[in-house]
């Protein structure tokens, strides 16, 4: 279904090919979050992966500063329909933080400091796919924008990037996290416009 | 998912997450606008009919698409102004003046027009009335099931056009005769800014249950006691549900008044797991 908007002609013709259906340039940065901002001191934030077997690899700031750090320049799509392009972050990648890691498990759940979740599947994680990062533009993430470190998944929806983020917990099936809950999509790929279920 | 995760997994909402099997699906339609009137100065007001709408509950939004002849699409986020079962679906529409589609809907919509709408969407920045008839079971049985259902006060806290969906859940609250205490602080530029002016008074004046509380940042009307001037903290101090009385708050606006007011309520003591927010835009 798609009709023509009787007197409507649209301001922005030259389409940019980057941008994923629906989607429009934003010159500023969106925030979607649902409820205040945290503030997290970095001399008392942690990040943890947990596996099935009990297994928790653990982080603090310092450590995790220490670990090889990446610069990503990559576009990112928020599903209130704003994208922006050539964005450019610092930050480890989970390839690095899942070296050590053991598990028979193919979904993740990330949590983040406020009590948010959000469902990823390890394969959109993994091969060069996502970062933790703490940096934006050379200037540490601030923390409306998921600062000091957010999950950043640039392929996906940019809610499944946790901001505030404070550990993975492998799952053994999918399940819906906070946002998917609350009506978005379980997997968020923008180019197939997976929003909404 | 071990528990210790799943615990986590539902603590961001102080109730549990709303069973989205009880919400309506969302999906595209066909609206024809209905009726039209100007809502302030820059504002509109568009009633549409959306067919195969399937109801809303009060708070959610939709996304709305508009199409060029050469194809060109581009969408947006709308907060509904109403609620309720039928297809009736009011939206209030401010003019960015240099925005792509709002202008376009407040100056150019007409009556008989179709556009598409995806929704209703969000199942998180919403208020449902108290089921009456759940509290008076509980209270029959355990009593400690029955103050968990008795409903916490409500606190909005509207910038500008982030009135929209809070005062859809004034109108459900007065509608359903719900009896939790309504505190509604809406802060707008001038007198002549106000959406929903008239309603609001009215349910107001209406109501023992629902306060309204206005701030202008621009300019005041005649003989208002207080100067123009933004929000600022003491003033929410002053206007909102204190946080002993743990009010549930929902806090809707542009994205710089929505941090602000979130991080002041959390320094006046609320939990941020009380404060639901919707950020439309902007700084
Ligand atoms: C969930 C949700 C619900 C919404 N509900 C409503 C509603 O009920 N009524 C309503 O009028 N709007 C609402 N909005 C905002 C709406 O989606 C559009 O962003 C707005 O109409 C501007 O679109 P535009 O195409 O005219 O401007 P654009 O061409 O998109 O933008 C013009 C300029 O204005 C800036 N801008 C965008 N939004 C805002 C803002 N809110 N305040 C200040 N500057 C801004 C942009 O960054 C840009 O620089 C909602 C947004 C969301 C995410």
């Amino acid at each position: 279904m798609s009709f023509i908007t009787r007197g409507f002609s649209g301001r922005g013709h030259e389409r940019d090919e980057r941008l994923p259906p629906g989607q429009t340039l934003a010159h500023d940065f969106p925030v979607l979050s649902a409820g205040p901002t945290p503030e997290i001191d970095t001399a008392e934030w942690e990040f943890s992966i947990a596996t099935e077997t009990g297994g928790v690899h653990s982080w603090n700031w310092e450590q995790f500063m220490a670990l090889p750090i990446e610069e990503v320049d990559t576009d990112i799509h928020c599903v209130t329909h704003w994208s922006k392009l050539g964005t450019s972050w610092r930050g480890v990648s989970l390839d690095t933080l899942f070296e050590d890691v053991e598990t028979q498990y193919e979904y993740v759940m990330a949590h983040s400091y406020g009590g948010y979740t959000t469902n990823l599947a390890l394969d959109d994680l993994l091969d060069g796919k996502a970062w933790i990062a703490f940096e934006f533009d050379g200037e540490p993430l601030d923390p409306e924008h998921g600062g000091p470190a957010r999950l950043l998944v640039p392929h996906l929806y940019f809610w499944k990037s946790a901001k505030w983020v404070r550990g993975l917990v492998m799952m053994g099936e999918d399940e819906p996290g906070f946002w998917e809950q609350n009506g978005y999509h379980l997997h968020g790929d923008p180019w197939k416009e997976e929003r909404y279920w | 998912m071990s528990d210790a995760s799943t615990a986590t997994a539902t603590s961001a909402t102080s109730e549990p997450a709303p069973a989205l099997a009880a919400m309506p699906r969302a999906g595209w339609h066909v609206a024809t606008v209905v009726a039209t009137r100007q809502e302030t100065a820059k504002a509109a007001r568009l009633e549409l009919d959306v067919d195969g709408w399937p109801g809303n509950a009060a708070g959610q939004h939709l996304d709305l698409r508009l199409t060029a002849p050469d194809g060109y699409t581009v969408t947006r986020s709308y907060s509904i102004a109403s609620s309720g079962p039928g297809t009736r679906v009011v939206l209030a529409v401010d003019k960015l003046p240099d925005g792509e589609v709002s202008p376009f809907l407040v100056d150019e919509v007409r009556v008989g027009d179709r556009l598409e709408v995806h929704g209703p969407l969000g199942a998180f920045f919403v208020w449902r009335p108290v089921d009456r008839g759940a509290v008076r079971a509980a209270g029959d049985g355990a009593g400690g099931a029955a103050s968990a259902l008795r409903a916490r006060p409500v606190q909005l806290i509207a910038g500008g056009s982030g009135i929209v969906p809070l005062f859809a859940m004034a109108t459900a609250h007065a509608e359903a005769r719900d009896l939790t205490p309504f505190r509604m602080l809406y802060s707008v530029r001038t007198p002549d800014d106000l959406f929903f002016a008239e309603e609001l008074m009215a349910l107001a004046a209406a109501s023992d249950v629902f306060r309204l509380d206005l701030v202008y940042t621009r300019r005041t009307p005649d003989g208002w006691p207080n100067l123009a001037g933004r929000v600022t903290r003491a003033a929410l101090a002053a206007a909102v549900l204190p946080a002993t009385e743990r009010p549930i708050v929902y806090v809707c606006g542009s994205t710089g008044f929505v941090e602000r007011v979130a991080s002041w309520l959390i320094e006046l003591g609320h939990d941020a797991r009380d404060i639901r927010t919707e950020r439309f835009g902007g700084i």
